[in-house]
């Protein structure tokens, strides 16, 4: 339950260093691009949703009313690609969020670009299309209650729900 | 769940209504008109005015029928306080009884609590069991009666028989139509922010008769009236695919609107009823649509790689003013409802969303964002005449009342407080919350009811 709090570009760096949960989990330095390593004894099942999340990284972040992919999401989704090409049993929602800073209906369609953004480039990745589907939540599910920028940055995410 | 709705058929004109224009003339006649005097009138397009002092006493009636009497007079007091434009006298100030509508007032005793108005009314029983109800507005001043009307109805359309004497009060007083014989759908929200329970509920426009529509299990958003009050599109979560959808309040039958392989959102009803224009967003790009209700045809109204949303109709059905980030960032546009001659209307500092265009036709609201704070604000369909209302941490989605004098939005505090509805006057004065029993959000405001 506490790695579903981590950032995501931060999981794969975390688990390279240790098999355990640490303090200094919400550091940002994450290369995005470590080499993958066994999981250790406490580490989920290979090929397992719990794996896709914590240990690949299911969401991307955005920057405020922007749907491009950072370096950092690309390298998450490069991971999400190679890992669910390899487990093709599985197919994706990919859920575009927004932070509350818009208006309602603009943000859905913000969330729709977000979505879109990730399923592309999933898909150019080499997971079929009919893998991916999109929805949008606008502002409607933030992860992150506060009105703070830590917590709207949270939020503008795209995650891929494995179904 | 509807029932409620459907035994609202209120006979409002026709046969079951008896006017009193030839009581009230007789009867205005016999009172020599004391001295010359300038017309009760409220300037309601003036910024902030003196609220007019108005005594209303509770409506007389005999045994069963008197009961409703002090509710009358309450459900109208509250609607004439709440428009900011009427201040109610306190009854306890009251020198005249007044226990039939045949009683002629004491002027003088009006007077002397500074009433500038009196509402003297009854409620009566009628052999068949239903009520009448009727009114007399004076001028106390002048001495005169400005306007007499009576209604029967059933006994349970107590409630909406007073809004509408509100309505025919201000009507009479500002020269404006009223706005009080309406309700409100909205959006009711509970539960904590990251997982929040959003329903379909809907009210009288001062929060009577709340009731919702929709249980929580699937997620809802920005329901709007059809014209006639009798239709709500809205956007439902319903199986996971956003989409737009009608339902009809009376039947409680709803449905799916066109065939999109997309997200459809934003929807909002053309002024005739015939059509719902709405969002559909796909491969990351979205566009306008409308759909023809009759025979299901579905047009594209836009062709843009940028966000094209919340389309509202001119009130002549011949303009569509919309949000669109085609810009570079969120600005409003105008076209024709066929989609041509796009241009744009707004040039200020900051984002703009939500054009709502006035039931008038002479404005359109709109949310703003500016500074990291929002905005309720308005413009004329040129872009010219902006002018702010209210400002907050977060507010949005602005409605009209039907007589383009009102308009009602919510507001949201920071850190995932409920988001409450307000309602203020067009001067930017009288700003009131409209409480509800939860967290409230994407009102819309109709119609006069039919």
């Amino acid at each position: 339950m506490k790695f579903r709090l981590l950032p995501v570009v931060a999981a794969a760096a975390l688990l390279a260093a240790c098999s355990t949960a640490s303090e200094d989990a919400g550091s940002k330095t994450a290369t995005g691009n470590t080499a993958p390593t066994t999981a250790g004894k406490a580490g989920p099942v290979a090929g397992s949703v719990e794996e896709f999340k914590v240990v690949v990284g299911d969401r991307v972040l955005f920057g405020f009313d922007q749907y491009n992919l950072s370096a950092e999401g690309q390298a998450v989704l490069k991971n999400q690609a190679a890992w669910l090409n390899k487990y093709t049993k599985y197919s994706v929602v990919v859920e575009g969020h927004a932070d509350e800073r818009g208006t309602r209906e603009y943000n859905l369609a913000l969330g729709e670009r977000r979505a879109n953004s990730v399923k592309a480039f999933l898909a150019a990745q080499g997971v079929k299309a009919d893998r991916l589907k999109v929805v949008s939540y606008g502002k409607e599910r933030p992860e992150c209650g506060d009105s703070t920028e830590a917590c709207w940055a949270k939020n503008r995410r795209g995650v891929s729900v494995l179904q | 769940m509807m029932k409620s709705v459907r035994q609202m058929s209120l006979r409002r004109m026709g046969a079951a209504l008896f006017g009193l224009a030839v009581a009230g003339v007789a009867l205005a006649a016999a009172v020599a008109p004391q001295t010359a005097r300038a017309e009760v009138k409220i300037d309601i397009t003036r910024g902030k005015v003196e609220p007019m002092p108005v005594a209303i006493p509770d409506f007389a009636g005999p045994g069963e029928a008197g009961r409703f009497g002090g509710d009358v007079a309450s459900v109208i007091t509250a609607d004439l306080e709440r428009s900011g434009l009427f201040a109610p006298i306190n009854k306890a100030a009251f020198i005249q009884d007044l226990p039939s509508l045949d009683t002629q007032p004491r002027f003088a005793d009006w007077r002397t609590i500074n009433a500038q108005l009196l509402v003297q009314g009854v409620v009566e029983p009628q052999p068949d069991g239903r009520l009448r109800l009727a009114f007399r507005l004076w001028d106390i001043y002048g001495g005169e009666q400005m306007k007499g009307q009576a209604y029967v109805t059933q006994p349970e359309n107590w409630r909406r028989v007073s809004h509408i004497i509100a309505d025919e009060i201000y009507k009479r007083v500002t020269g404006e139509d009223g706005y009080f014989d309406t309700r409100v759908v909205y959006v009711a929200e509970s539960g904590p922010a990251t997982k929040r329970v959003k329903r379909l509920a809907i009210m009288d426009q001062d929060g009577a008769n709340h009731h919702y529509l929709s249980d929580g299990s699937n997620m809802v958003l920005t329901p709007r009236f059809s014209p006639t009050a009798q239709e709500i599109t809205y956007m439902s979560y319903y199986n996971g695919m956003p989409r737009v959808y009608l339902l009809n309040i009376d039947t409680g039958r709803q449905e799916l609107l066109g065939d999109f392989p997309g997200m459809t959102f934003a929807p909002r009803f053309s002024p005739d009823g015939n059509k719902v224009v709405m969002s559909m967003a796909k491969d990351g790009n979205s566009e306008l649509y409308d759909m023809d209700l009759r025979t299901r045809r579905t047009s594209r109204l836009t062709n843009h790689p940028a966000i094209d949303t919340s389309p509202s109709y001119s009130p002549d059905g011949q303009q569509i003013v919309f949000n669109s980030d085609r810009g570079g960032a969120q600005q409003l546009y105008v076209m024709d409802a066929q989609g041509n001659n796009v241009r744009r209307i707004s040039f200020g500092d900051g984002r703009y969303a939500t054009p709502v265009w006035s039931p008038r036709g002479d404005l359109i609201a709109f949310t703003k964002m500016k500074g990291g704070e929002f905005y309720i604000g308005v413009m004329r369909p040129d872009g010219t005449g902006e002018r702010m209302l209210s400002n907050g941490f977060l507010m949005e989605g602005p409605t009209w009342a039907p007589n383009g004098r009102v308009l009602m939005y919510y507001r949201q505090e920071a850190n995932g407080a409920a988001p409450q509805l307000f309602s203020i006057d067009l001067t930017g004065f009288n700003e009131r919350r409209l409480v509800t029993p939860q967290g409230s959000s994407d009102p819309a405001w109709s119609p006069l009811l039919p």
